[in-house]
């Protein structure tokens, strides 16, 4: 599996200015995961978790220490790199579903094909993962007239359109209810067992993190606990 | 998929759309209606000029084609004019201003009626007393008169005699004498019309003319018609410069406005597509289409609002102004209104490219 790494951190800090004051956000990250690997970051408000997916998915640069995607150096990574990085290597999935609220669920997955530079036409392939999610029927509706497993679910298409290496989904489940819930987690377990798709989810909830393989704690800016097979 | 994108969120603010295309709207109408009044009011004068029939035009000394001046050519010339080969009638007027673009202009009915083959009258006649004022259909209709109608103007009161068809040399017409007489000026003409005994040889009579009165402008009405335009009249094109100039700056505020609020309002799904791996080029492209299609379509309504301007201004001033459509025009129109709009757009579309994709996204 070590040969199979996606994502290589090391020694990763990172610190914000806020004011005249600087923020330690992650101070000394290591960590490693594989290509399939479902894992779990669990870890109180603070502990930096929101900042290391901020730097694996590229919309912040680290501030020292090493972190590698597929082999890329990020600590090495201009602003368009960064930009390229997130079209082509991660998706997000974000607690607010953070859907275009003026464009149908159809369109919503399809900009983020405009933006990679792809069209979105009718990919078998793809109808399949719809079908999986759930939402083939509910396409033609706005955000507004979804409920949030259905946003979420779109969300999820949309993250995983372009198929990138990482989806990286922050609390996916913290807005939903029980059932809802559920059935997010078990389409994130189902994507990952049955396209292999990588994912690292950050959550609170112990019950969401029993769906990944292992679960990572984080606390002050560190991973404070070696991995521990959920499964 | 960007055009779509910008099209859903110019109809999400139904409201902010429609008030930046009626902006929009509004300066290109406020080019195109000065542009065309300045047009369509030439294109009167020259109309008018040369709806009375003569041949050649005599100014006084010094004085331009277009722009009011005193009477100041004697009045003994006109004999003198008629001793010319080729001529055979002439007749002087008198012009003076009444405020505004209107003019009082005096006339010897006669030797006016010799050129012209006389007005052709709506209502009325001829002047009967030295207070007798001839006025054309459109003068009439803006002042509500009629033959017998009593006319207050140079501080006397004046009996409409007759209403005319219009297109024969002025609005309102008054006797020579009367005016050179309230005016100080008796003797005294502002122009000689000539009426040849053949239109070919113009050009020969004003040559020949020119040779004999080198100090006076003298005009073929061919010529006349050309010298009637917005590069002839002192100011004008500054001051048409000036109004676009202001046309650019209420679009430019307008667009700034809008795109600024746009852009704060938006500011998560601006974060939402940098997540999804939109560069900075990408969000500036969605702004500036946006921006593009909004200009656009206000200076199609701007395009059509010129004609409801028009509308209004027959139905209410038709005598003291004519507006032109001018579809010269609309493309330069459109490209002021674009380049406006564009320039309004500029700090924000930066800003949103530069905007910070986390804080965005953390933005509620």
């Amino acid at each position: 599996m070590n040969n199979d790494i996606v994502i290589r951190v090391h020694d990763l800090r990172k610190i914000y200015r806020v004011g005249e004051v600087d923020v330690h956000a992650l101070r000394g990250v290591d960590l490693a995961v594989s290509r399939g690997e479902f894992l779990a970051i669990v870890g109180p408000s603070g502990s930096g978790k929101s900042t290391l997916f901020h730097i694996l998915g590229g919309l912040t640069p680290p501030t020292s220490g090493t972190v590698y995607i597929h082999g890329k150096d990020l600590l090495a990574m201009a602003e368009s790199d960064r930009t390229e990085l997130r079209k082509t290597e991660v998706g997000f999935v974000f607690q607010k579903y953070n859907l275009l609220p003026t464009l149908t669920a159809a369109d919503n997955i399809a900009i983020a094909r405009h933006i990679a530079g792809k069209d979105f036409q009718e990919d078998p392939k793809f109808r399949e993962v719809l079908d999986l999610l759930g939402i083939s029927r509910r396409l033609h509706h706005k955000p507004r007239a979804l409920s949030g497993g259905e946003q979420q679910r779109v969300a999820i298409a949309r993250a995983i359109v372009n198929h990138p290496s990482i989806l990286l989904a922050d609390e996916p489940t913290g807005n939903l209810d029980t059932e809802n819930s559920n059935v997010v987690l078990g389409l994130l377990r189902n994507l990952n067992g049955q396209l292999g798709q990588t994912i690292l989810m950050i959550t609170h909830n112990p019950e969401a993190a029993a769906y990944a393989h292992r679960t990572v704690h984080m606390r002050d800016g560190k991973v404070v606990a070696e991995p521990v097979e959920s499964r | 998929m960007i055009i779509k994108l910008v099209v859903e969120n110019l109809k999400h603010r139904p409201v902010r759309t429609l008030l930046s295309v009626l902006a929009v709207g509004v300066e290109v109408t406020m080019m195109l209606t000065l542009v065309g009044l300045s047009e369509g009011m030439l294109e009167d004068s020259a109309r008018r000029a040369r709806g009375v029939g003569a041949d050649v035009l005599v100014r006084a000394p010094g004085t331009s084609l277009i722009g009011l001046s005193s009477a100041s050519m004697n009045e003994k010339l006109l004999g003198f004019f008629e001793q010319q080969p080729h001529v055979r009638y002439a007749t002087g007027t008198v012009v003076y201003p009444i405020g505004g673009v209107n003019t009082i202009t005096g006339i010897d009915l006669e030797e006016f009626n010799r050129i012209s083959g006389g007005f052709r009258y709506q209502q009325g006649g001829q002047f009967r007393t030295p207070d007798d004022m001839i006025v054309d259909e459109f003068y009439a209709r803006q002042n509500k008169l009629t033959v017998g109608s009593t006319v207050r103007l140079l501080d006397r009161n004046w009996r409409v005699c007759g209403i005319s068809e219009p297109g024969k040399l002025a609005r309102i017409v008054i006797p020579r004498r009367t005016l050179q007489y309230l005016t100080s000026t008796t003797g005294k003409l502002s122009s000689v019309f000539l009426k040849l005994d053949n239109p070919a040889n113009t050009d020969k009579t004003v040559a020949a003319l020119k040779q004999r009165l080198p100090d006076y402008p003298i005009y073929s009405m061919e010529e006349l018609t050309s010298l009637y335009s917005v590069n002839n009249v002192p100011g004008l094109k500054a001051f048409i410069g000036v109004i676009i100039g202001l046309s650019i700056v209420v679009g430019f505020l307008v667009v700034f406005l809008s795109m600024y609020t746009a852009v704060l309002e938006r500011t998560r799904e601006i974060g939402i597509l940098k997540a999804l791996g939109a560069s900075p080029a990408y969000v500036l492209n969605m702004i500036f289409r946006e921006t593009a299609l909004l200009a656009l379509v206000g200076s199609v309504l701007g395009i059509l609002l010129t004609y409801g301007s028009r509308w209004v201004i027959e139905t209410m001033v038709p005598a003291s102004l004519i507006q032109k459509i001018v579809p010269g025009w609309w493309p330069i129109a459109a490209a002021i209104a674009v380049l406006g709009a564009i320039l309004g757009a500029m700090y924000p579309a930066w800003k949103a490219a530069r905007q910070d994709a986390i804080e965005a996204l953390a933005y509620e």
